[in-house]
């Protein structure tokens, strides 16, 4: 993990002008050349050089995208490692088509704060910069693990056990057959792996197929609209609806079916949280409260706090405030139109000036404010720029690819009569990458499966 | 009341594969070594089957002996058949497997330890660790005698509170019969080490002549053997057939009528067993739908009549023993020699030994083979040589030697069982190595000789006959990548071999790589200048051939050794790492994993966790730099 090499999106997604991707790691410079059409050669480019060229699908060579490329060799670079930094146009499709070929290559998505941890451990970032580092890994792993595992939940992760399952047979099997030469289980055939590789990469086709139609909507920053009952969360919503351009999709998606609300800010897309949630209840609204609000926090990359202005603090509140300190967040002070009761003074504590927005989402006066202060966090790069259902996708593709890929290697070993064991080795590998899109990957599972489908002993 | 008996290097409790293995190591390396046994005629004895080898095990035998060690030449001295399994496959799971003329392996290895400069046997009952200032530095024996030493070696086998069962029968002993030892493991207890109770089987021994060997199959030894060590160039042991037969509809129904007194359904036995090495009983209620298992009948040596019955593993009444064996084809008349039985065990937890095979808790003192929660001749005499290495390495003051999982499958089950522990008697498997492709029988001297020369195991001579054989290879390697061919030279030969013809110029190694062609038809155009053995030929043949396969295994390896590479200091407190996750936190406090390769391979550690690890130990390592 500390030697591979990673690519991440490190621009906003949005559909301004340019995103970055950037790609660090001993191989970076190698493997962008493998999908980079240009006059010269990457390899042999020197330090801190832009190119001009094309990202070329090297399965079709078709040319994917128009881009400039930039070098930085190590130990000259923010990781001090070798780095590539890769300019597209902007907009999540441009972006989302050049990740995918790079994440085809021997390049991983990176982790959450990864390029960050990397400079950190290659004495690039000071001491006194390490407890954020820690700081940054804990709190994006955790988010990055919550999403993840709402993601898993669900079909997607069904329908990936359902493949893992048949792989796992059939590497028992190949396994009893190596562990246990002269026990009396059927020996294996090539054609009997060729026929299981062929299921599963069937499977892989079509839960690629799901994924990239279900996709592309999905993604942009995801907002959370939180705040007591009553406080006017869904009439923020309706007025953001109202006055921007609203997508309202409810495409039952390979990873999650729940309604999500789309909203372009100054061409920032949001997507709203748990929208229908907020609707449903408007008219039950005693239900609604604050452990609704925390559990739309947790996987937030903005939040919306909505207050009444016309009402003192509440102590749920404060709590909400306390939990949200250190994340984007503004806060809207609605029922401005009313006589305020809130102490300002108590507010400036937790939030600076520009992230106090006075509205009355009634009469929708002081909207302008609202998008102002979101443009203003998104693109002083405070707002993060992956959103990481966005990337978790990304990382599901790769990984269906990869292991597409893998079960590929293996029918064609198997057609040319390659011993079981080293074929084997591609239906591990295709079974691991599986396991890394639900995150299980432990080893112990095939020696259960071993003991549990045959009857092995002296 | 007690004595002095003198003190000593190195005192290895235990002369089973592992105290065989740690006791001749650390003599070898040059430690004044004692090693105390319950019964001296049980040296290197072999309770379960007569048989060494076999997928993973012949691995680690093979390893073994490329780092110095005896197994491997004691199985080659005293094998009574040899088969090389799994030719159909791949290089990397050739493995090879003997059976053994157990008297006579027994016999050899005693005579060699007999032989040994610096090894003093004893007979004697160790009770008692003496432990000063919390760590370990001698023995006491049941007569009162006490031993001191630097370092001590554990390698009870299953002789800890040993409890034989058949039946409703149960008896304190050790395998076959012998006293088990009880004391040591309460003081064991005592000094605070965590034990669980395992179990483990064997089979009844049935009379040669009461066996109708008409009623079964004939599995013969084969006919030019190979063999467990480097240093074994020939052999005129004459060879003895297995015999294959089968569980039969009636001795289904005999264990089926009799389960209610077998202990392991019954409730007697407590101990956890191994799932790879059921009872008999335990495979007929698990797998009701197979009609017939099968039975290997193997001679247990040149000199006995006693016959070994694989498969047949039971704890039953002795009654329906007799009854079960006599419904088995072939078997109709036999006369059982010797009951099977279930043994339970106390073994240490092993996540409480240092990947150097030293427990935690008491410096000075390590635990080898059976103890430590496997199974297995190979496995325990593994980890004894290790622990031997490293007992003798500790007086030396120098560094213990650890081998990564990519070195060898001894690698393998040592970090398993450091890192990760076990919950069942630990067999090894091939399919526990990440790296299989890389762990071959073919090339264990390649990996791990330059180790044992590095320490002391192996000899000016061996090692020099080793690097002459490395360069050969290399040489011949390069010489077919470099030796170009057009197709007037080859196509004649190809097309004898039933292989395309080639169009243009190519090089021999390309030639080479075709699965039909072998080292000998390149020779035919193209002899080889450097006197090659059949053995440089073959390692020739396998480098060249799965080098793809080979190259893509080489990358995950180098990944794992940078990891392994970062080290972590003993001195750390993981409640001082902010940001780790609770499980995490506990988990390493109690392993404490010398590297982050190895935090990375504990169950519950997240690659979250990993970084903040990373981040913490570079922050850790700049502020003691900082201190000077």
């Amino acid at each position: 993990m500390l030697t591979d090499t990673i690519a991440a999106i490190s621009t906003a997604v949005g559909e301004a002008g340019i995103a970055v991707i950037r790609v660090s790691g001993p191989d970076s410079i190698s493997e962008v050349e493998r999908i980079f059409h240009s006059k010269t050669a990457l390899t042999k480019a020197e330090s801190h050089t832009v190119h001009y060229g094309h990202i070329v699908d090297p399965d079709t060579q078709e040319r994917v995208e128009e881009v400039l490329v930039t070098v930085m060799r190590a130990p000259r670079s923010f990781t001090t490692e070798d780095v590539v930094e890769i300019s597209t146009h902007g907009g999540v499709i441009s972006v989302k088509r050049v990740m995918d070929l790079l994440l085809q290559l021997e390049i991983r998505l990176a982790e959450p704060g990864e390029f960050t941890k990397r400079a950190f451990l290659n004495g690039r970032i000071d001491l006194s910069q390490a407890e954020a580092v820690i700081d940054l890994i804990r709190s994006k792993s955790d988010r990055a693990f919550s999403i993840a595992l709402k993601q898993v939940e669900g079909s997607l992760s069904q329908k990936i056990g359902e493949l893992r399952h048949t792989l796992v047979e059939t590497m028992a099997h190949i396994e009893v057959n190596i562990d246990y030469p002269e026990h009396d289980v059927e020996s294996l055939t090539a054609e009997f792996i060729k026929q299981k590789s062929s299921e599963v990469m069937e499977g892989i086709q079509k839960l690629l197929k799901t994924a990239e139609e279900g996709k592309i909507l999905r993604e942009g920053i995801t907002t959370a609209i939180v705040g007591r009952p009553n406080v006017g969360k869904s009439s923020l919503l309706n007025a953001l609806a109202h006055t921007n351009r609203a997508i309202v999709t409810d495409i039952p998606g390979t990873t999650r079916d729940v309604i999500e609300e789309f909203v372009t800010i100054n061409n920032i897309p949001l997507k709203l949280l748990d929208t229908a949630g907020i609707r449903e209840t408007m008219d039950v609204v005693e239900k609604i409260g604050v452990e609704r609000s925390k559990h739309a926090v947790t996987e937030a990359d903005l939040i919306l706090l909505v207050l009444n202005a016309s009402e003192p603090l509440h102590e749920d509140e404060l709590e909400l405030m306390e939990q949200i300190r250190g994340r984007q967040s503004i806060v809207i002070m609605n029922k401005m139109d009313l006589p305020s009761q809130l102490d300002r003074d108590l507010l400036s504590r937790y939030y600076p000036d520009e992230l106090i927005v006075p509205m009355s989402v009634m009469t929708e006066e002081g909207i302008d404010l609202l998008e102002k202060a979101i443009s203003s966090l998104f693109f002083s790069g405070k707002l993060e720029s992956g959103d990481l259902t966005y990337v978790s996708n990304v990382r599901h593709i790769a990984l269906l690819k990869k292991a597409y890929k893998s079960l590929q290697d293996a029918y064609e070993a198997a057609d040319q009569f390659i011993p079981i064991d080293m074929i084997q080795i591609d239906v591990r590998l295709a079974w691991e990458q599986l396991g890394e899109i639900t995150g299980d990957t432990a080893a112990e599972t095939l020696l259960d499966q071993i003991f549990s489908q045959f009857c092995l002993g002296k | 009341m007690s004595y002095d008996g003198g003190s000593y290097d190195v005192i290895v409790i235990g002369a089973g594969h592992a105290g065989c293995e740690a006791a001749l190591a650390a003599a070898r390396m040059g430690c004044n070594t004692l090693m105390i046994t319950i019964n001296l005629d049980m040296v290197a004895f072999m309770p379960c089957n007569p048989s060494i080898g076999g997928p993973a095990k012949g691995h680690v035998v093979r390893e073994i002996d490329a780092l110095g060690g005896e197994m491997g030449r004691n199985i080659d001295k005293t094998f009574i058949q040899m088969r090389m399994l799994n030719t159909g496959k791949g290089p990397a799971v050739h493995a090879l497997r003997a059976q053994a003329d157990k008297f006579l392996y027994q016999q050899t290895m005693k005579e060699t330890m007999e032989k040994e400069p610096n090894l003093t046997m004893r007979q004697g009952m160790v009770e008692q660790l003496i432990v000063e200032d919390g760590v370990c530095v001698g023995v006491v024996t049941k007569t009162g005698t006490s031993y001191r030493a630097k370092s001590t070696v554990l390698t009870t086998g299953t002789y800890l509170r040993g409890k034989v069962i058949m039946g409703e029968l149960t008896y304190e002993s050790g395998p076959n019969n012998q006293q088990p030892s009880v004391k040591l493991a309460e003081n064991l207890r005592e000094l605070g080490f965590d034990l669980v109770r395992f179990k483990t089987g064997t089979p009844p021994r049935v009379h040669k002549s009461t066996i109708d060997f008409s009623k079964t199959e004939i599995q013969p030894g084969d006919e030019k053997p190979k063999f467990f060590s480097y240093e074994t160039e020939s052999s005129d042991n004459e060879q003895l057939p297995c015999w294959l037969t089968y569980t039969s509809v009636e001795t289904h129904r005999i264990i089926n009528e009799n389960l209610h007194r077998a202990p392991m359904f019954s409730g007697i036995i407590e101990g956890t067993g191994p799932r790879y090495c059921p009872s008999i009983e335990d495979k007929i209620v698990r797998f009701s739908d197979k009609p017939k298992h099968q039975i290997f009948l193997e001679p247990e040596g040149k000199n006995t009549s006693e016959y070994y019955v694989q498969g047949l593993s039971t704890s039953m009444p002795e009654d329906v023993q007799l009854a079960m064996l006599r419904s088995i084809p072939g078997l109709e008349k036999v006369e059982m020699m010797r009951n099977g039985y279930a043994i339970e065990y106390d073994a240490m937890v092993p996540t409480q030994l240092w990947p150097s095979l030293e427990t935690k808790k008491m410096p000075g003192l390590f635990t080898a083979g059976q103890i430590n929660g496997t199974s297995g001749y190979e496995e325990a005499a593994g980890q004894g040589i290790m622990a031997g290495i490293n007992a003798a390495r500790k007086v030396q003051g120098k560094e213990p030697v650890i081998l990564d999982r990519s070195q060898g499958y001894i690698g393998v089950l040592i970090d398993d069982l450091v890192t990760k522990g076990t919950n069942e008697p630990y067999r090894l498997l091939t399919s526990r190595a990440e790296y299989r492709l890389l762990l071959r029988h073919d090339n264990a001297d390649l990996r791990l000789t330059p180790v044992g020369h590095e320490i002391g195991l192996i000899s000016e001579e061996r090692f020099a006959k080793f690097l002459d054989k490395k360069e050969k290879v290399e040489l011949e390697i390069e010489r077919l990548r470099s030796t170009k061919v057009g197709p007037s030279h080859v196509n004649a030969l190809l097309e004898s071999i039933g292989s395309a013809p080639i169009q243009d110029g190519s090089n021999l190694l390309t030639i080479l790589r075709r699965p039909e062609v072998s080292h000998s038809h390149i020779e035919q155009i193209s002899p080889s200048p450097y006197e090659l053995t059949e053995e440089m030929k073959e390692q020739v043949e396998i480098q060249i051939k799965y080098a793809g396969y080979i190259e893509k295994q080489l990358i995950h390896v180098e990944r794992l050794q940078k990891m392994d590479k970062k080290k972590i200091p003993e001195s750390i407190d993981y409640n001082d790492v902010q940001g780790i996750a609770i499980e995490a936190r506990q988990k390493l406090s109690s392993i404490r994993p010398i590297s982050i390769g190895q935090a990375s391979r504990i169950s519950g550690v997240t690659p979250a966790d990993i970084s903040i690890l990373l981040v913490y130990l570079e922050h850790y390592n700049r502020v003691t730099a900082a201190r000077g």
